[in-house]
C-alpha cells in the first residue's frame, strides 16, 4: 500500500506542523553526510546550493558542459507567487485552488498547498540573489497574467524568466562549489543507481569526455533530471533532455506515476519539414495580448491581412468567454487541433492557427499616446508607439519567431500549433519527495506531485525552486537524521561492482550491434507512434496498436542500431543510444497508463470520454487516483493506486466558459 | 518566404581528442533546405556520415532556442556565423545559397581547449563565476522582495547585462581571446543592483584575477566581442567593469 505520509491536521497547518516536528541533523554530523544530486536545473541547482549551505557534502552531476545550461534556462514567461502585490484578490488559497483545479483534480492537495505557501519566499530569495525581475517605474516588481487564473500573480524577466532564475540558482551553486561544499561533475551522465540493503547509496556515472565509468557514494540520491517530453522526439525540450536517471530509478524499484500525463503547449512554432529537430515555444504570456483566430471559411488561402474582421473566428473567445485566450493549455491545444482537423488551419501545412497582435499594438499605441499627451496623432504613429511597447514586453520572442520562420510578427500574425512541452507524470514521491526507494528522492519536473493532469503556466519554475530551496532542506534532514551512524561506504562494495558491470554490459551491447540505422532513426519512429497514438487525443484501439508497435520497434532497435566510434571517448551517439533505449521502454508504459485511464482529464484526452460539446469528461468515481507503476521486468508493470482525497477543493467539471 | 534547396561544401575542423593535432575535412552537404537551422543541417550531414560508416562530427548543442549557450561554432570566420545577434542554433540556412562553401571551426582560444571536433572545454567560465559571480545570500535569508525598490533604469540595465548566455563567442571573436565582455556582464548585473553592493569590490577584483589565471587575454577595446555577441551585450559593461576594478583597487583595504 502506498503511503504518501501526508501530515495530519488541517491543510493550512500541515507544513508548519511538519517543519516543527521533523528530525534535525546537527552541523557537525552534516559534514559527514553525503548527498548526490542528479541534474542542475532549477530543482537540482537550488537543492544542491541549499544543501551545501546547510553543510552537507554534496556532489552534483549534469550532462551539459556547465550546470548553467540545464533546460530550465529556456523557460520564458514567468513564475507564479501568491504575493497579492496587485491587490487583485490573490492569496495562498487562490493559488492552491487554481493549481488543483487547473490540474483537473488529479494532484495531491497537501503538496499543492505547500507549494502555494512557499511561493512568496521564492520571489524574495531570487530578488536577494540579484535576479533582475521586471519592475514598474516606482521600482517595485511587475506582474502579468497567465492561463487558468483571473489574477495577476506572474513575476517575469522579459521572455527570459527561466534563464534569470536558473542563473540565480547557478550562481548560488557555484558559490558553494567555491566554498568546497559542493563538488560539481559537468559532462557526466548518471547511468545506474546503487542500492545497498534496500536503500539508495550511490550511482554509476559516465564521464562523457573520457568515457570512463565512475562510482560515487551518497547517503541519499536526489533525481532532479527534468521531464521526459523527448519521448515524442519533437518537443520543446532541449536535445539532451532525457528520462534516463528517472528510468534507472524506476528499474531499481521506484514507482513511476501518471506517465500518460503530458502537456501539449498550444503556442509553438509549427513543424516546417522532416529535418525538424525540435520545436520552439512561443511563451504563453503572448496570450495576454495576442488573439487567436482562424478564418471562418474552410481552406481559406488568403493572407491574414486580406481576411476582414467579420470573416475571422476568434474561437477561444467564442467558446470560452470568461477566460477567452487565457484558458489553460490543455483546453487551448485541443481547441486548435479541433479547428485544424475540421479544415480551418492556416499556412502551407494547414496545421497552424494565427496568433495576432494587431489589436494589442493599437491598444498600447493609444495608451502610450495618452500617457505622453500627444493629442491627435496619425494611426501610423499610434502603431509605431504600440510596436515599441510590444517590443519591450516580448521583443526576444518576436525576434526568435522572425529568425526561425523568416516572417515579421509585428506585421503579420504568428502561425502557431500545439507541441509537446512538459510532463506532469514522473517518479512517484511522498509528501517528503521520497520515492518508494528509501534514500532516493525526486524533485521538480522529474516527480509527479504538484500539477495533476495539467500544469498551469508559470508553475513549473515555482515547483522546481520550491522543491529545491524550501522543501528538500527539511525533508531530507528527516531521513538523514537516522543515517548519522552510517559511515561512507567504500565504492569497492559488491553492489557498486554489480551496478557498474550492468552499465558496462549495456554499453558493450550498443557497441557490438553494428547495425544499419542511426539512433535518431529509431527515436523519430518512436516519436511518431507516440504523437499519433498517445498525443493530444487517445483511444483504446490506437493505444493497443501503439504498445505492439513500440515493442516491435524496441526489438528492432536492439538488433539493428548503429553506434559509431568507441566507448572510451567523447561519443554523443552512444549517449543518445542509451537515452533512446530508455524512451523505448517508457513509451510503452505511457501507452499502458493511458489505456488504463479510461477517462479524460487535463492533458489526457480519451476520445471515449467527452462531454456533448467536446470537453474532457472526468470519471471521479473510478479514476480519482494516482496511477503508480512498479517495474516487474521487461515490459511488465504492476499498478498501485494512491487514492486522491479532496478536502478543500471539491472536484467539479472544470469550466472556463 | 520562398523556400529553396541547396548543395554546399563544408570545410569542417576534425580533431579526434584534446591531444590530436586536427585538421580540416571537406564534406559535401546535399539537398539542404533553406528552412533548416544550421544545426539541423549538421544533423543531416551526420546522419549520412553514420550511414556511410564514418564518424559523425561532434558539436555542442542543447536547447536549440538560443538561450542555453551551449552551441559554439565559428562559421566563415565569425562566431555563430553571419547573422548579428544570433546563436548558431538560431542561424537558418536561408543565410546561404546553393554552391556556397562554408568553413566551420571550434572556438579558438587557449583557455577553451578543443575536446573533439567542434566541441571545446569552457569550464574556465564556471571557475570565473566561482570567484565571485554571485551575491552571498543563503536560502532563507531574504526579506520581502518589495522592501527594496530598485530604480527601473538600473534594473533594466542590470537585466540587459544578465542576458549573457555564457557561450564564449566574445572570447572566440577577440584577437586577444579576452573574456572581458563575459566578466563585465556579470559584474555589471550585480553592481547595478543594491543587493550586489556589499561584495562589489571583492567581486570585481577576484573575477578579474581568475580570468587572468585562466589564460584569457587582455582587452584592447576593439569591440569584436560586442559585434559578435548573440545577446548583443554592450561594450559599456566593459567600461563599467574597468571603473569597478580600478575603484576597488584604489579603495579596498586588503
Amino acid at each position: 500500500m502506498l503511503n504518501a505520509k501526508i501530515p495530519a491536521g488541517p491543510l493550512n497547518n500541515k507544513w508548519e506542523d511538519y517543519k516543527g516536528h521533523c528530525k534535525l541533523v546537527n552541523p557537525a554530523n552534516k559534514r559527514s553526510l553525503e548527498v548526490i544530486v542528479i541534474g542542475t536545473g532549477l530543482a537540482g541547482a537550488s537543492a544542491a546550493a541549499s544543501l551545501g549551505e546547510l553543510g552537507y557534502k554534496v556532489k552534483a552531476f549534469c550532462f551539459q558542459d556547465s550546470p548553467r545550461r540545464a533546460h530550465s534556462i529556456a523557460a520564458q514567461g514567468g513564475i507564479n507567487a501568491a504575493k497579492n502585490y496587485q491587490n487583485d484578490g490573490d492569496s495562498v488559497f487562490r493559488l492552491f485552488y487554481d493549481t488543483v483545479k487547473g490540474g483537473d483534480y488529479r494532484a495531491r492537495e497537501a503538496n499543492v498547498h505547500r507549494l502555494a505557501e512557499v511561493s512568496g519566499n521564492i520571489i524574495d530569495q531570487c530578488v536577494a540573489q540579484g535576479v533582475p525581475f521586471a519592475r514598474e517605474y516606482g521600482g517595485l516588481l511587475s506582474n502579468r497574467s497567465f492561463g487558468g487564473t483571473q489574477v495577476q500573480r506572474t513575476f517575469y524577466a522579459a521572455g527570459q524568466t527561466g534563464q534569470q532564475l536558473l542563473l540565480g540558482a547557478y550562481s548560488a551553486l557555484e558559490r558553494q562549489v567555491a566554498l568546497g561544499n559542493v563538488k560539481m561533475y559537468s559532462r557526466h551522465e548518471m547511468l545506474e543507481i546503487v542500492k545497498i540493503d534496500g536503500k539508495a547509496r550511490g550511482i554509476i556515472a559516465r564521464d562523457l569526455v573520457t568515457g570512463e565509468l565512475e562510482r560515487h557514494f551518497g547517503h541519499a540520491v536526489l533525481i532532479c533530471s527534468g521531464g521526459y517530453g523527448n519521448v515524442f522526439f519533437l518537443s520543446t525540450n532541449a536535445m539532451g533532455s532525457n528520462v534516463t536517471a528517472a528510468w534507472k530509478a524506476t528499474k531499481n524499484g521506484a514507482y513511476f506515476a501518471n506517465p500518460c500525463f503530458t502537456q501539449i503547449h498550444p503556442t509553438c512554432i509549427p513543424v516546417s519539414g522532416d529535418h525538424q529537430s525540435k520545436l520552439t515555444l512561443m511563451s504563453e504570456s503572448l496570450r495576454n495580448d495576442g488573439r487567436i483566430w482562424v478564418p471562418k471559411k474552410q481552406n481559406d488561402t488568403r493572407k491574414a491581412s486580406d481576411i476582414p474582421e467579420d470573416e475571422r473566428d476568434y474561437y477561444l473567445e467564442r467558446r470560452y468567454p470568461a477566460f477567452g485566450n487565457l484558458v489553460p493549455r490543455d483546453v487551448a491545444s485541443r481547441a486548435a487541433k479541433e479547428r485544424c482537423d475540421a479544415g480551418y488551419g492556416v499556412g502551407t501545412s494547414k496545421q497552424a492557427v494565427f496568433l495576432d497582435f494587431a489589436a494589442a499594438i493599437e491598444r498600447y499605441g493609444n495608451i502610450e499616446a495618452g500617457k505622453r499627451q500627444m493629442g491627435n496623432i496619425s494611426k501610423e504613429e499610434i502603431i509605431k508607439l504600440g510596436k515599441e511597447v510590444v517590443a519591450e514586453k516580448y521583443g526576444n520572442l518576436f525576434d526568435m519567431y522572425a529568425k526561425i520562420t523568416g516572417e515579421n510578427p509585428y506585421e503579420t500574425p504568428m502561425r502557431i500549433y500545439p507541441a509537446v512541452h512538459y510532463t506532469m507524470g514522473g517518479l512517484w514521491v511522498d509528501y517528503e519527495l521520497q520515492t518508494t526507494v528509501p534514500g532516493l528522492y525526486s524533485l521538480g519536473e522529474a516527480n509527479f506531485s504538484d500539477h495533476g493532469a495539467n500544469r498551469l503556466g508559470a508553475s513549473a519554475l515555482m515547483q522546481g525552486l520550491a522543491d529545491g530551496y524550501f522543501v528538500i532542506p527539511y525533508t531530507l534532514g528527516n531521513y538523514l537524521a537516522d543515517e548519522i551512524r552510517t559511515k561512507a561506504i567504500p565504492t569497492d562494495h559488491p553492489a557498486f561492482t554489480e551496478a557498474e558491470n550492468k552499465v558496462k554490459e549495456t554499453i558493450n551491447k550498443f557497441m557490438t550491434i553494428k547495425g544499419t540505422k542511426s539512433v535518431d532513426f529509431y527515436h523519430k519512429k518512436l516519436g511518431k507512434i507516440m504523437w499519433d497514438k498517445c498525443g493530444m487525443a487517445r483511444n483504446e484501439q490506437g493505444l493497443k496498436e501503439a504498445i505492439a508497435e513500440i515493442k516491435a520497434l524496441r526489438a528492432e532497435f536492439w538488433q539493428n542500431v548503429r553506434v559509431p566510434g568507441n566507448e572510451k571517448e567523447f561519443n554523443p551517439e552512444l549517449e543518445k543510444a542509451g537515452r533512446v533505449a530508455d524512451f523505448l521502454e517508457l513509451g510503452e508504459l505511457m501507452c499502458l497508463d493511458a489505456l488504463n485511464r479510461r477517462e479524460s482529464c487535463g492533458g489526457h484526452f480519451r476520445e471515449e470520454s467527452q462531454t456533448p460539446d467536446g470537453e474532457a469528461q472526468r470519471d471521479d468515481a473510478n479514476f480519482s487516483y494516482v496511477a503508480a507503476w512498479e517495474y516487474k521486468g521487461d515490459g511488465q508493470y504492476e499498478l498501485h493506486k494512491e487514492p486522491l482525497v479532496f478536502e478543500e477543493c471539491k472536484p467539479t467539471q472544470r469550466s472556463y466558459k | 518566404m520562398e523556400h529553396y534547396n541547396m548543395n554546399l561544401t563544408l570545410k569542417v575542423w576534425r580533431q579526434k581528442s584534446k591531444n590530436d593535432q586536427g585538421g580540416f575535412e571537406t564534406i559535401q552537404a546535399k539537398n539542404i533546405s533553406s528552412e533548416m537551422s544550421f544545426l539541423e543541417m549538421f544533423d543531416v550531414v551526420n546522419e549520412e556520415l553514420i550511414n556511410d560508416g564514418k564518424e559523425p562530427v561532434a558539436f555542442d548543442h542543447d536547447c536549440r532556442e538560443g538561450i542555453c549557450g551551449m552551441c559554439s561554432m565559428h562559421i566563415n570566420g565569425r562566431a555563430h556565423g553571419p547573422w548579428d545577434g544570433t546563436t548558431t542554433c538560431q542561424l537558418h540556412m536561408r543565410a546561404f545559397k546553393d554552391g556556397d562553401t562554408i568553413t566551420v571551426e571550434p572556438w579558438r582560444a587557449g583557455a577553451f581547449p578543443v575536446l573533439k571536433d567542434l566541441t571545446v572545454d569552457r569550464s574556465a567560465f564556471d571557475r570565473i563565476i566561482e570567484a565571485g559571480g554571485y551575491i552571498s545570500v543563503n536560502t532563507g535569508n531574504a526579506q520581502d522582495a518589495n522592501c527594496l525598490p530598485i530604480d527601473k533604469h538600473n534594473a533594466d540595465l542590470s537585466f540587459a547585462a544578465a542576458a549573457c548566455i555564457g557561450c564564449g563567442a566574445c572570447v572566440a571573436a577577440c584577437k586577444n581571446s579576452s573574456a572581458m565582455l563575459f566578466v563585465s556582464a556579470k559584474v555589471s548585473q550585480l553592481a547595478l543592483l543594491p543587493q550586489g553592493h556589499p561584495e562589489r569590490k571583492t567581486r570585481a577584483l577576484n573575477m578579474v584575477a581568475q580570468m587572468d589565471k585562466e589564460g584569457f587575454g587582455s582587452c584592447t577595446n576593439t569591440g569584436a566581442c560586442e559585434a559578435e555577441c548573440p545577446k548583443e551585450i554592450s561594450l559599456t559593461n566593459i567600461a563599467r567593469l574597468n571603473r569597478e576594478f580600478i575603484g576597488a583597487g584604489l579603495t579596498t583595504e586588503k
